[in-house]
Order: structure tokens, then C-alpha cells, then sequence
């Protein structure tokens, strides 16, 4: 780029060129936020700019109140439960040896090796067996086993990087391993866990394959599996506009989760890498 | 790392005996996961696969071979994995190439740089299937913003076998380039400045600096993104299932949308779902063997 930032011309064939391919990418988000308040006839808006999108979409069905509610329930078992057992789990990893660690953490990982559908299909059958059908906890469960390795990992890594004389020295002074990895381990690892929750919650939020199997009930749909189904209800008229309007509502908690924690999304990422 | 932990294990005086039985404590709810959701459901799997199994009568027996007979002769299986293939080896070529690409352009900390990586990564933080149901709208023929240029060439963009594929890797290039960019970055990042120091004292230009120091030492991330990358294409589902339902003609079956399909639409047989799926899982796992062999082995030479 050195020789760009001589020559003027050259700078600012690189900053249309990279200006275009910024465009590329920001472009179908701009475009679905604004088709969604825009008029269009046989949607929820045929006239004028306005909401009548969002308010189709809130008529869907059960209701958009519904489906919104199904995914934070969702969200909000899956991020709980992925928080405590990978922060038990990763504490365990971290600072004590007992029989079966490495096998226990090596299946841990396995997770990421086995495919989606091949999981699913068998579990459908196991929730179906202990009452769990078309449950959004059985759902929840099934989400916190697939975020397992990424978190377990994570917390392992967070825990082992604090120095150990930090919680020893509290363990010296008579605290039990649980106060010590309450009050002073807990603060250590504040970034990783975050990081564990941010996953977690977008995982839960924007899952689409697992409500699909396990849930079947119309009204105990998730987010995106009611936006998706949307899409061939209404007399077989896709309803274009509320489908913009749904992919909106799906979108905006990811985006400025995004663009207020990317910090923690990177090192998410990142972790990814040391993976390899 | 091992010694450091027998050290403190050690240093804290606590009997062997506790040690093990406190550490059990908190490792039980991540070994009740593993155990009951997937352990317990991978063993089943193998039983399904070997099992008459319908959908809603459940287990009827064994018949083993019987399932994995079925799979191989069913008539969508070679297509749907030949499909997957394809689609997983168009995806991977343009993911990381353009990652890479993308990788070395945005590289310097510039403001204009930075903004340009973030309106990259944008697309990233939606989820895959809200990305499809965005791509549904734009694809539309009659929503849709390229509404026109349908029109004027009187195809559609989901309407042919061609056109479905393409429009389908372009969404996921859309919503995917970012991540791969941000794992060559952190590569990149990894590579100490005196090795292009060194490399501009021997006079080395640019294209000798990218092929013989960037991309050998970017060798461990480029090996992981092509795990994740043909991991992730072999096992597609949501985007097509979304974007074009597998058409037209079945001609963009996943073998992941065929697995569902047979379980739970139409067919309803679990047993010879799990066969494929079992199938699926083998091919998985010796894909990834071979490929982090492959990536090992020169390391070990040098």
C-alpha cells in the first residue's frame, strides 16, 4: 500500500475499489432495514412508509410477542447453563487432576466433531422418551451440549492463564475451593466469561436445525423458525415484507451485540485459532 | 502444564484421594452433558442404523445390514453427496482465498482499514438462517432489488441448478468472508516483524516475502480454516433448506437436508436416517484425519 499513499491517484483508485467491496457487504443489511418500512402492495405496508410490516409480523401465528419470548427463554437457559457448567468444568480442568480429566475433555471437544443431524436425530428420540418433546428447555439442554467444547475450552484457558499463587493464597488462608473460585477466580476470568455468554446467547438466539427437529408446536416456535415458516403460510403469498421485517428483528440484537462487545468477539474467535 | 498442576496439587497439601474426588465434583455437570446428550445419543445413533426404526412406531428390531443397503441404493444419495462436495469444495476455495485477500488488504491499522474490516465483519454476527431468510427477499423475483435483471433475462436467480448453487455460495461468502478474514488476521498477527525484516535485508520483493514467509508460517491457520471451511460445507443444511428447499429437482440436495428428509419429512425412517448419518460421521472424521495428517507432516520434516 506504500506506493497508494504516494500517488494520489492511486489512493483513490484504492479507496473506491475498497469502498465498493465495503459496499458489498453492508448493502443487504441497509437494504432489508429500509424494505421493511417501505411501502409495497400485498404486504402488511401497501401504502406509504410505515410499520404495517412489523405489525403483520406481530399478528403471525402465535405472535411475534410469542416467538420472541420462545427464543429468550431459549437464550437465556442455554447461556445459564452453558455459563455454570463451563466455569465449574473449566475450574476443574484448570486446577485439579483427577482420574479420566484428559478423557473426560477430550469427549468434551469430540462434540465439534459429530455432525449436527447425526445428534439431533437420536435426541429427538431421547427428549421424546423423558417428556421433553417440544420443550424449549429440552431445546436448551441440546444448544448447551453443542456450545460445551468452544466454552469449556474457553473457561480452561481463561482459569489457566490467571497465576496459580493467586488462588492459593486464598486457599491457604481456609477458604473453600468454592469461595476461592467464587470471590477470587471469578473476577480473574470476567473477559472469558463474557465471551462464553456472548457465544452462547448468539448460538441460542440464531439456532435454527435444533428447534426445527425438536420443537413442533406452532406456538413454542423459536424466532427464526417462525420467520422461515412465515414464508409459505399465507396462502402460499410469500409475504415479503414481513419476512424483512422478521429477518430484522433477528438481527438487530446480534448486530449491536456486535458493535458493543467486539472486543470479545474477537478474542472468541481467536481462541478458535489456538485451537489449531 | 502438567507439572505445574502436580506442583499446586502438591503445594495446597490437600490428600490425593480429595483431589480427585473434589475435581470429579466440578467436572460432573460438563461429564452429565457429555454422558446423557453425547454419549448416550451416539450410541443410539449406531442402534438406529442397525435398527427397523420408523418415525412414529419406533424400535422394531435389528436388520443390520439392512439400512446401510438402503442408503447406498437410495436414489438420491450419489447426487446429494456428489452436490455436497462441490458445494463444499466452490465454498472453501472462495472463503479462503478471499479471507486471505482480505486479510493482507486490511491489515494496517489505518482508519479507513478498520472501518472497511468492521463493515466486513458485519455479516458475520447474524445468524445462518436469519443470512437466508435476508438472501430469500434479495433473491425474490418479485421483492427483490434485482427484480429487474430477471425480468429482463427471464430467469430467476434460485430458478436453475446453476444459479441456485451460486446464489447460495455468494451468501455464504456474504456471511462467512469476515470470519475467515479475522482468523488470517490473528495468523498474520502471529508472524514476528524481524522475519520480514530479515526477508527485506536478503532484498526479498513482495511476492517472494508473501510465498516464502507469510504463507509457510501461515501454514497452522490456513490448515484450520480448511477444517472449519470443509467441515462446515459437507455438512450444509440451513442455507439451502431456507433458500431453495434443495431445488429445483433436488438438484441442491445436501446430504445433511437428505438425512432430515428421511427422518422427518416424508420417508419418516429414523433407522435409515441414522444409517446416513452414521455414514456422514465416518466421512467426517476420515476427512479431517487425512487433512491435519497432511497438514502435519512437512512440519515434522523441517
Amino acid at each position: 500500500m506504500a506506493t497508494a499513499r504516494r500517488n494520489p491517484l492511486l489512493t483513490g483508485v484504492f479507496l473506491a475499489l475498497t469502498g465498493v467491496l465495503g459496499a458489498v457487504f453492508l448493502y443487504p443489511l441497509v437494504w432489508t432495514a429500509i424494505t421493511s418500512f417501505s411501502p409495497r402492495p400485498g404486504t402488511g405496508q401497501s401504502e406509504g412508509w410505515g410499520i404495517g410490516n412489523y405489525t403483520a409480523l406481530a399478528e403471525f401465528q402465535a405472535g411475534l410477542w410469542t416467538y420472541l419470548a420462545n427464543s429468550f427463554i431459549v437464550s437465556l437457559i442455554t447461556v445459564a447453563l452453558t455459563l455454570v457448567v463451563s466455569i465449574l468444568g473449566g475450574y476443574a480442568f484448570a486446577r485439579f487432576r483427577f482420574r479420566g480429566r484428559n478423557v473426560l475433555f477430550m469427549a468434551t471437544l469430540a462434540i465439534l466433531m459429530v455432525p449436527y443431524a447425526t445428534l439431533l436425530i437420536p435426541l429427538y428420540v431421547i427428549l421424546n422418551s423423558v417428556g421433553l418433546q417440544n420443550s424449549l428447555l429440552g431445546v436448551g439442554l441440546v444448544l448447551t451440549m453443542f456450545q460445551l467444547p468452544f466454552s469449556v475450552f474457553m473457561m480452561r484457558i481463561s482459569f489457566e492463564s490467571v497465576p496459580p499463587e493467586l488462588d492459593e493464597a486464598a486457599l491457604v488462608d481456609g477458604c473453600s475451593t468454592f469461595s476461592t473460585l467464587w470471590r477470587v477466580l471469578l473476577p480473574a476470568v470476567k473477559p472469558g466469561i463474557i465471551t462464553v455468554g456472548l457465544f452462547a446467547f448468539l448460538a441460542a438466539w440464531n439456532d435454527f436445525f435444533a428447534p426445527l427437529i425438536l420443537l413442533n408446536d406452532a406456538s413454542r416456535m423459536t424466532l427464526p423458525l417462525a420467520v422461515a415458516n412465515m414464508r409459505s403460510q399465507v396462502m402460499g403469498v410469500i409475504d415479503y415484507g414481513a419476512t424483512s421485517a422478521g429477518v430484522v428483528v433477528l438481527a438487530v440484537p446480534c448486530i449491536l451485540l456486535f458493535l458493543v462487545l467486539q472486543r470479545h468477539y474477537i478474542r472468541g474467535f481467536m481462541s478458535g485459532a489456538f485451537k489449531g | 502444564m502438567t507439572t505445574v498442576l502436580k506442583s499446586t496439587a502438591v503445594k495446597r497439601g490437600g490428600a490425593p484421594g480429595r483431589r480427585h474426588a473434589v475435581g470429579w465434583l466440578y467436572a460432573a455437570p460438563t461429564a452429565l452433558f457429555v454422558l446423557t446428550l453425547f454419549i448416550v445419543p451416539l450410541v443410539l445413533v449406531l442402534q438406529m442404523s442397525a435398527s427397523d426404526w420408523p418415525l412414529l412406531r419406533g424400535n422394531q428390531g435389528w436388520n443390520f445390514p439392512d439400512n446401510f443397503v438402503e442408503a447406498f441404493d437410495h436414489r438420491l444419495f450419489w447426487q446429494a453427496v456428489g452436490f455436497t462436495v462441490l458445494y463444499a469444495a466452490i465454498v472453501t476455495v472462495l472463503l479462503l482465498g478471499l479471507g486471505l485477500g482480505l486479510a493482507l488488504l486490511v491489515q494496517e491499522a489505518t482508519r479507513w482499514k478498520s472501518l472497511l474490516r468492521t463493515a466486513i465483519l458485519v455479516p458475520s454476527a447474524l445468524g445462518l438462517a436469519s443470512a437466508a431468510l435476508l438472501f430469500y427477499v434479495l433473491y425474490s423475483p418479485q421483492a427483490g432489488p434485482f427484480a429487474w435483471l430477471m425480468e429482463a433475462t427471464g430467469t430467476t436467480f434460485l430458478g436453475t441448478p446453476t444459479g441456485a448453487l451460486f446464489s447460495t455460495v455468494f451468501l455464504m461468502v456474504w456471511r462467512f468472508t469476515g470470519f475467515y478474514m479475522l482468523l488470517m488476521l490473528v495468523g498474520l498477527n502471529g508472524i514476528p516483524e524481524e522475519v520480514y525484516e530479515a526477508g527485506r535485508i536478503d532484498g526479498a520483493s513482495r511476492w517472494q516475502n508473501f510465498r516464502y514467509i507469510t504463507l509457510p508460517l501461515l501454514r497452522p491457520t490456513i490448515a484450520l480454516c480448511l477444517v472449519l471451511s470443509i467441515t462446515g460445507g459437507l455438512l450444509a443444511f440451513e442455507q439451502f433448506y431456507i433458500l431453495t428447499a434443495g431445488g429445483p429437482d433436488n438438484s441442491t440436495m445436501t446430504v445433511v437436508q437428505l438425512i432430515y428428509g428421511v427422518a422427518f419429512r416424508g420417508q419418516n425412517d429414523l433407522g435409515l436416517a441414522g444409517a446416513l448419518s452414521v455414514l456422514a460421521l465416518l466421512a467426517l472424521v476420515a476427512i479431517n484425519a487425512a487433512q491435519l495428517r497432511a497438514f502435519r507432516r512437512p512440519k515434522e520434516e523441517n
